[in-house]
């Protein structure tokens, strides 16, 4: 049987890409079935929205300061340039409410939970775990993947806010240094170009991102194969494919507010 | 050598487990071709094979862990391949699954391992019954000593006891052993053996043990049957499986005792 170019690139790529995407849109599919059904697992998503916030919070203080320093340090020459230095407060916020803060929190969480969620569940697939609580009569996909998908996503807008707020600070102690600006003042025109539409919509942001995470990490983990292996390539991808997914929807999300805003 | 299993206490007008001429394949790989095995109440059925072939995919078949891809899979009367989710868990509750590799939740203590069968499925349990249950299975594994420790500081005979005891806990009819004595020093295998055994007598259960260790197979066996090329090839009491001049089933027996 001799096979052309074409219908080796079929069965070898695209065959595949949808058999995957398939498995990726019932999983997903499961997960909103699921996550209305009673019983709830209100103890386990409070113990994984713990263990997610708790864990990643030293990393976003580190990351949501810095940002601010550093990018307030980058504005400040061209700013003056314009002789606009006394915009640098509210272009801060904006830069930092509107899209450094849900971008820089998503990343960090993508990298460290969404990892640790592939790994976590990775291994528990490949030492089958998850088939002993299966053969147990308990459904894992409700006790392990709606409890960390919900977590996540109740999480990264919390994270997201606080990397905000640190953020600011950030900025501020750097524009109080250089420019002497008080607290209120700095605070004042900091929020004077901030309309709650930016608010709504960094926090719809990291709703979408929160889900994301998770479902990428669960999904990857769940369908971990092959030994321990398996397990590094579960986390490994879970991280890539959600940084993928993230950015995508940060271009769709942008465009959206954008065209409510203008309209 | 071993001395020899006294059977009693087994109904042959009641049957547990019904495979009736069960065939599963991944992709090109042929693994189980034709499988008939019947086990009644009571009784403990050893299925002997090599490594591959098909012995954890035949008890995860009877669970309903995989799918056959043709054939019926009848556990205590239930058609597992037609149940509805929520049957399926209520059969489950039934069967206790000792896994190959134990199984063991990492992130739990032995005690969490143990409460969590139970506390899920039977919510309205009192804290004093749930400790009741926990020192009961442990003291029959005999393990006492390891209820507050991690997994991993177990060894592995402790955490194969442990596995069985978190699967005793739900008090099931069913047992399923996957390979309970694999990569364990032949006086813990003994232990184990005569768990399984203490288990049938004590909590009147029906059991598929599967092994390649002929020790085991004869000490815990009522029945034995031999998995060959997919299919039960030979079957009968320990001597009668081994009492022929088929070379695939002599050199089996040799290699486990000329060695
Ligand atoms: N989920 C699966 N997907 C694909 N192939 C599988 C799957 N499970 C088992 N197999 C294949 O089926 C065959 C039988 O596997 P199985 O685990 O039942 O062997 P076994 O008899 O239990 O061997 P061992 O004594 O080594 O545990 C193997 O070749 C294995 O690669
Ligand atoms: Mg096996």
């Amino acid at each position: 049987m001799s096979s052309s170019p074409r219908e080796y690139v079929i069965a070898k790529w695209i065959d595949p890409a949808f058999t995957e995407l398939y498995s990726a849109a019932r999983f997903v599919l499961r997960f909103f079935i699921e996550v209305f059904q009673p019983p709830f697992e209100f103890k386990e998503i409070i113990r994984q929205c713990y263990e997610i916030g708790y864990k990643s919070l030293p990393l976003i203080t580190l990351t949501g300061f810095v940002t601010g320093i550093v990018f307030t340090n980058q504005s400040r020459p061209s700013l003056a340039e314009f002789g606009a230095a006394s915009w640098l407060p509210s272009l801060i916020a904006i830069a930092i409410i509107r899209a450094l803060a849900p971008l820089v929190t998503a990343l960090i969480t993508a990298g460290k939970v969404g990892s640790n969620i592939g790994a976590e569940l990775g291994s528990m697939k490949v030492t089958e775990q998850i088939d002993a609580m299966e053969v147990s009569a308990i459904n894992p996909f409700k006790f392990l993947v709606v409890s960390r998908v919900v977590a996540t996503t109740l999480t990264l807008p919390v994270l997201m806010t606080y990397s905000a707020f640190v953020g600011l600070m950030g900025a501020y102690l750097n524009v109080h240094l250089n420019e002497l600006t008080s607290f209120t003042s700095f605070f004042q025109s900091a929020f004077s170009q901030i309309t709650f539409l930016d608010i709504y919509a960094s926090l719809f942001k990291a709703v979408v991102y929160g889900f994301t995470i998770g479902i990428v990490g669960c999904y990857k983990g769940f369908n971990a194969t092959q030994g321990t292996q398996g397990v590094g390539r579960a986390a490994n991808t879970a991280v890539v494919i959600s940084m993928f997914l993230i950015f995508i929807e940060e271009i769709l999300i942008v465009q959206v507010t954008t065209w409510i805003r203008t309209s | 050598m071993t001395k020899h299993k006294q059977s009693q206490g087994i109904d042959r007008s009641q049957t547990v487990i019904l495979l009736k001429d069960l065939y599963k394949s991944f992709g090109e790989l042929d693994v189980l071709c034709g499988v008939d095995l019947e086990v009644y109440k009571g009784e403990n059925v050893v299925v002997l094979g090599r490594s591959g072939s098909g012995k954890s995919v035949l008890i995860k078949i009877i669970s309903g862990l995989l799918m056959p891809d043709s054939g019926t899979v009848n556990v205590l009367g239930n058609d597992v391949s037609k149940l509805n989710s929520k049957d399926l868990q209520a059969l489950r509750l039934k069967i206790g699954f000792s896994f190959q590799g134990s199984a063991l939740y990492d992130s739990m203590t032995v005690r969490e391992n143990l409460e969590f069968p139970l506390v899920r499925n039977l919510r309205n349990l009192s804290a004093a019954e749930i400790d009741k249950a926990i020192r009961e299975v442990l003291e029959a594994v005999n393990l006492e000593q390891t209820m507050n420790q991690m997994p991993s500081e177990l060894s592995g005979g402790q955490r194969k006891r442990i596995g069985i005891a978190r699967t005793l806990i739900l008090k099931p009819e069913i047992m399923l052993y996957d390979e309970p004595t694999a990569g364990l020093d032949p006086l813990t295998c003994t232990d184990i053996n005569d768990l399984i055994n203490e288990v049938q007598q004590r909590y009147h259960t029906s059991s598929i043990i599967i092994t390649h260790d002929l020790t085991c197979a004869k000490s815990t066996g009522d029945r034995v049957a031999m998995l060959l090329e997919g299919k039960f090839l030979r079957e009968g009491t320990f001597e009668e499986v081994f009492n022929t001049e088929d070379e695939r089933v002599k050199s089996f027996f040799d290699y486990n005792f000329i060695q």
